[in-house]
C-alpha cells in the first residue's frame, strides 16, 4: 500500500513537471532553449512510462525523444534562425479550438476503463493467450518481445518499413549530404556571408 | 567516396564542444560503451526490456555523439553514405527475407516456427533474433541517415 502511495506521488510530481514545462516551452521564444527543454520533457515522459511499467516504451522515449530528436532539432536550428518571430496578433480562435479539443478528449477518457484495471477489454481479448502460452509457443522470457517480433510480426515489419520510408523521405527532401556535394557551388557562394562560422567549423574538424 | 570526404568541412551544428578538452576526452571514452550497451540491448531483448528498435536508436545516438564532438566528416569517413544507404535497405530485407524463408519452408509469411525442423520454439528464437537484428540495422542506419541529411546541409 505504501509503495502504491509512493508511486502516485512520484507520478504526480513528474506529471506536474511536464505540465509546467509544456506551458513554459509554449511561451518561450528562444528556439534553442525550447529544443533543450523538449529533451527534458521527453526524459520526464520516460520516467512516467517507467512508473507505468512500460519499460520498453520508456527506453525508446529516452533514446529518441531526449537523444536523437534534440540533435535533429539542433540540426534544424542550424538551418534557420534561433528565435521565433513574434506573432502579429494572438489567435484566440486557436486557443478556443485547442481548449475545446482538449476538454472533449478528457471527456472521452471518462468512459474508458480505469488505469490498470485487469477487467478492461484490452486485457480480455488476446492478452491472456500471449501471457499464458508464449512460454510454450515462443519460449523466450520477455513477452513484450515475443508479441512484437512474433505474434505481431507483420506490424513490426510494417513499422520497420515506415522507418525506412522516413529515411527515404529525408533523403529526398534534404538530400542526405549528397546534395551538399552537388550544390558545392552554392556553399562556396554563401561562405562569403558566413566566413567566420565556416572557418571555425573547418578548424574544429581539421 | 572522395567527393564526400573532400567536400565542405563545415557542419551547420557548429559546436564549441569540439574545442573543449573535457568533452572530447569523456566523449571518446563513452562512445564505445554506448555502442556496447546498444549491442547488449539488441541481443538481450529476449530476456529483458529492449530490442531492435531501442538498440538501433542507442547505437545511432553513440555514433551521432561522436559526430557532434569530433565532426561530421569523421563519421562520414567511418560510415560513408553508400554504407548507410545499403544498411537501411539491408535491415528491412533481412526482416522480409526471414518471412520469405519461412514461406519457402512450407509455412506462412513470418511464421518462424518452421525455421528449425525439430523444435518450433528454437525456430521462433532464431526468427526473432534475425528479425530484431534486421530492425536494429535499419533503425541505426536510418537515424544516421536522417542525421546526415540534417547536419550535411548548410544554411541557405
Amino acid at each position: 500500500m505504501g509503495e502504491q502511495v509512493m508511486g502516485s506521488v512520484i507520478e504526480g510530481v513528474l506529471f506536474l513537471f511536464m505540465i509546467v514545462l509544456a506551458i513554459y516551452i509554449a511561451r518561450l521564444r528562444s528556439l534553442f532553449a525550447a529544443a533543450m527543454l523538449f529533451g527534458i520533457f521527453s526524459l520526464l515522459a520516460a520516467g512516467m512510462q517507467t512508473m507505468m511499467d512500460a519499460v520498453d516504451v520508456a527506453f525508446t522515449e529516452a533514446a529518441v525523444g531526449a537523444g536523437i530528436s534534440t540533435v535533429l532539432f539542433l540540426g534544424a536550428l542550424g538551418l534557420t534562425t534561433s528565435e521565433e518571430t513574434r506573432p502579429v496578433h494572438y489567435r484566440f480562435t486557436g486557443l478556443f479550438v485547442v481548449t475545446a479539443t482538449g476538454l472533449l478528449l478528457a471527456w472521452g477518457t471518462l468512459d474508458m476503463p480505469a488505469y490498470g484495471d485487469p477487467n478492461a477489454p484490452i486485457h480480455q481479448h488476446v492478452a491472456p493467450h500471449y501471457l499464458d502460452d508464449s512460454t510454450a509457443e515462443i519460449g523466450i522470457p520477455n513477452v513484450v518481445t515475443s508479441v512484437l517480433a512474433s505474434y505481431r510480426g507483420y506490424d513490426t515489419f510494417g513499422e520497420t518499413t515506415v522507418v525506412l520510408t522516413a529515411a527515404v523521405g529525408a533523403f529526398l527532401l534534404l538530400g542526405g549530404g549528397a546534395l551538399s556535394a552537388r550544390s558545392g557551388r552554392d556553399e562556396d557562394h554563401e561562405e562569403a556571408d558566413s566566413s567566420g562560422d565556416s572557418a571555425a567549423g573547418g578548424e574544429g574538424s581539421a | 567516396m572522395s567527393e564526400l570526404t573532400a567536400q565542405e568541412e563545415t557542419t551547420p551544428i557548429k559546436m564549441r564542444v569540439r574545442e573543449t578538452v573535457i568533452l572530447r576526452v569523456v566523449g571518446k571514452a563513452l562512445v564505445p560503451f554506448i555502442l556496447l550497451f546498444a549491442l547488449y540491448v539488441q541481443f538481450h531483448g529476449d530476456y529483458g526490456p529492449g530490442g531492435g528498435f531501442q538498440a538501433g536508436v542507442i547505437f545511432a545516438a553513440g555514433l551521432i555523439l561522436h559526430a557532434l564532438i569530433f565532426g561530421l566528416d569523421e563519421l562520414r569517413t567511418a560510415i560513408p553514405l553508400v554504407v548507410v544507404e545499403i544498411g537501411i535497405a539491408l535491415g528491412a530485407l533481412l526482416y522480409g527475407g526471414v518471412g520469405v524463408a519461412s514461406m519457402l519452408l512450407g509455412s506462412e509469411f513470418l511464421d518462424y516456427g518452421v525455421l528449425d525442423g525439430h523444435d518450433p520454439a528454437h525456430g521462433q528464437h532464431l526468427g526473432i533474433l534475425l528479425v530484431e537484428l534486421g530492425v536494429g540495422i535499419t533503425v541505426t542506419f536510418v537515424m544516421v541517415a536522417i542525421f546526415y541529411a540534417f547536419a550535411g546541409r548548410s544554411r541557405q
